[in-house]
């Protein structure tokens, strides 16, 4: 019922605002659809944390430890990004960005791509894992070119075609992989694609084929991830496009692709008994870091900084995924939590705070601690938790990932840890002035959001000093999960 | 059945026709003719799933027949041909590597696949895992013509043709994926080419044509400027 409620809402409240999404309360039925998904997550964790596993559907959804937290954060992330949208669109229509017609794609598109990454989180179908995953990418386009400005198409038609390409691999993994399956599960019935088939066979698997099967969907799912280097389309699609899409693209469907890449990782590694997929999420992972931390020295717009930001922490979990073993996933897992709540933070500070000075780049933007005090503190206080400062949840799951890389890859460690300061510098420094520079600027027509901001802060700076123990059980069952148990 | 019997002997025309074709897109530069090649395209994979559903009696290969034939033989070509005619993009610009030039990168390329799909033949037991080389040649000489295409409109061709070789590629190793599976890939394919509609009326308003050099202004220093083809699908083709 309530899994029903979860799927369903986001749907519909797509249809319904495709009618009336320009109208004056379409943005508040859009927060209302979205609230009425969170309570469905949490009504779902709720029972999945009494009852257990859950299959639905033909064994087609399933619900575990691993991605019912997921599907809390979306949905919570969903939630609050909606609430800050309401005000920030209506700004951009002040401003003449965007016309009310074009709020209607935008708040159908919203709300359908809440319901592909919800269907990815929640299929048991590899396959239907494949195409939601497309749909995603399918329905964030066109959100991506809203403003129609030549950057935001060429935007669009990077992000459309990279990600199009490097999913196409990921399909051709799926035809491995089925082709693997079919040969232990049969073709009849339509089990052989069904994750817990998979993972109950997963020893018997031809390695051969599931080896090469990894390497295509790895790249094919670490496009989507943005690891380098396949990452360019995401710091131009974090860039051009509105800013609560930003959010949820940084803080969701990159959650949502390193999903699926683990899902592939469980499978394969039971198969070959071997170190390749470990090895490969490593290499991926600390490239992208090191990549990342570099390139965000030379950027001058504020969404691409984050961005590329983004990618460094993406790095990050993939590196502590390739790890493995019980602390590394328990860790991977928190930082994937912390990062999506507090990236997601940042965007929305850094949306009004581009509103305010007309302009994304960092030297127009100034002096934001006496234009507005809460935006101001609330992009210090987001930088600092993203640059893993205590007593930030980012600082709990960074210092977790590097002391289990000092046990286990101790050659690793010197290079994550050059890199994050390398990060700390570029970011920091560029964020200072912003902050608390002089200024000219004036005021918005419409009063910012900044309750999502200052929550989400808050249950960062909360799992930083304390995890509630019901969480810890969660990511620790998640994390046994990883480990094939 | 023995593996000469008639309708294999079909099959494997089928699939030795689908490579040419590829070949010949290869060489294309005409758009509306790559739109026509890449709806026989469909029509070999047509005839090819239907002739593999009547020889092994699966009831879903005839349903994903109909869908090949609705979709790719029909809908999509037809889709494709009215962007063409509304938007009057009839001929690519000489592409990134002269015509010759791409077809010896085009033959290093089918070697290399059929290197990559032997070790998949060998464990298939289908009678027709003899063409899942072709089929992931297909699948590199697509993103060849993607890599060297200047039109957006050649791109999405490739990016379909494609397509079409990782279809062809599930058909022949394990006879089709699941029919959910395959309606909902099918579903993807067509939402993806109506969004490139809207998308393309998108870059012509903005920029009067289609060519992807104007979409090259995004790079990591403004300063840094050359006319290369788009990096994405370049880095791609590395794995």
């Amino acid at each position: 019922m309530a899994f029903l409620l979860l799927l369903g809402t986001p749907l519909c409240g797509a249809l319904l605002l495709g009618f009336y999404g320009a109208r004056r309360w379409a943005a508040d039925l859009n927060v209302g659809v979205s609230l009425v998904t969170f309570v469905a997550a949490c009504a779902l964790t709720a029972q999945v944390v009494s009852e257990g596993p859950l299959l639905v559907g033909h064994e087609q959804f399933f619900i575990d430890p691993f991605n019912v937290f997921l599907v809390t954060l979306t949905a919570f992330v969903g939630l609050t990004t909606s609430i800050f949208s309401r005000p920030y669109m209506r700004v951009e229509m002040t401003h003449d960005r965007v016309a009310a017609p074009r709020l209607r794609l935008y708040h159908s598109m919203y709300q359908l791509f809440m319901t592909t990454m919800l269907v990815a989180l929640t299929t048991n179908n590899m396959g239907l894992l494949w195409v939601s995953m497309e749909a995603a990418t399918l329905s964030t386009v066109l959100l991506v070119t809203l403003y129609r400005t030549p950057a935001s198409l060429e935007a669009g038609w990077k992000y459309f075609i990279l990600c199009g390409v490097g999913i196409a691999q990921a399909l051709f993994g799926t035809i491995l992989l089925y082709f693997a399956a079919e040969k232990v599960l049969g073709a009849e019935g339509g089990t052989a694609l069904l994750w817990t088939h998979l993972n109950a066979v997963k020893g018997h698997l031809e390695p051969t084929v599931l080896g090469l099967a990894f390497v295509f969907l790895f790249v094919g799912y670490g496009t989507k991830v943005g690891l380098a280097p396949l990452h360019n389309w995401l710091p131009d699609a974090h860039a051009e496009g509105p800013t609560p899409i930003s959010a949820v693209l940084s803080g969701l469907l990159l959650n949502v692709a390193i999903y699926a890449v683990v899902r592939c990782k469980v499978l394969v590694e039971g198969s070959l008994h071997s170190q390749l997929p470990s090895r490969m999420l490593m290499a991926f992972g600390l490239l992208s870091v090191v990549l990342a931390a570099f390139l965000l020295w030379r950027q001058r717009d504020i969404k691409r900084l984050f961005a590329y930001s983004s990618i460094e922490h993406m790095g990050i979990i993939t590196f502590a995924f390739g790890m493995g073993g019980p602390v590394a996933n328990f860790a991977a897992l928190l930082h994937m939590t912390v990062h999506s709540l507090t990236k997601s933070a940042i965007f929305f500070t850094v949306g009004h705070a581009a509103q305010k000075a007309g302009s994304q780049l960092m030297e127009d933007i100034r002096g934001l601690i006496t234009l507005s005090p809460t935006i101001g503190w609330g992009l210090m206080m987001g930088s600092l938790a993203i640059l893993g400062m205590p007593p930030f949840g980012v600082f709990a799951s960074e210092f977790l990932i590097l002391t289990t890389a000092m046990r286990e890859q101790p050659w690793a460690t010197p290079i994550l840890l050059a890199a994050l300061g390398v990060a700390f510098a570029a970011i920091f420094g560029r964020v200072q002035p912003m902050v608390f520079g002089e200024t000219t600027a004036r005021r918005l027509p419409h009063p910012p959001a900044l309750l999502p901001v200052f929550a989400h802060l808050a249950i960062v700076l909360m799992l930083g000093l304390y995890v509630p123990p019901y969480l810890a059980d969660w990511y620790r069952a998640a994390a046994r999960l990883m480990g094939g148990q | 059945m023995a593996g000469t019997s008639f309708d294999l002997q079909l099959l494997n025309l089928c699939a030795a026709l689908l490579l040419l074709l590829s070949f010949a897109m290869l060489a294309q530069r005409r758009i509306v003719t790559l739109v026509n090649l890449l709806a026989i395209q469909g029509a070999l994979l047509f005839v090819a799933t239907l002739l593999l559903a009547w020889r092994t009696g699966e009831r879903h290969l005839y349903l994903s027949a109909g869908l090949t034939l609705a979709l790719k033989v029909v809908l999509l070509p037809w889709l494709l041909h009215r962007l063409i005619r509304r938007l009057q993009v009839y001929w690519d610009t000489e592409p990134l590597l002269n015509i010759s030039g791409t077809m010896l990168v085009g033959l290093l390329v089918v070697v290399f696949a059929f290197g990559l799909a032997q070790p998949i033949a060998a464990l298939a037991s289908t009678a027709t895992r003899s063409a899942i080389g072709i089929a992931v040649a297909v699948i590199l000489l697509s993103f060849v013509t993607m890599i060297t295409r200047r039109k957006a409109m050649s791109q999405v061709v490739g990016f379909l043709s494609m397509e079409n070789g990782l279809f062809f590629g599930a058909m022949s190793a394990t006879y089709g994926m699941p029919m959910i599976v395959e309606f909902g890939v099918a579903l993807d394919v067509l939402v993806a080419v109506l969004v490139l509609g809207v998308f393309f009326f998108q870059i012509r308003e903005q920029f009067d044509s289609l060519d992807l050099h104007h979409l090259e202004s995004l790079k990591e220093s403004p300063a840094f400027k050359k006319s290369a083809p788009p990096e994405p699908v370049q880095s791609v083709q590395e794995h």
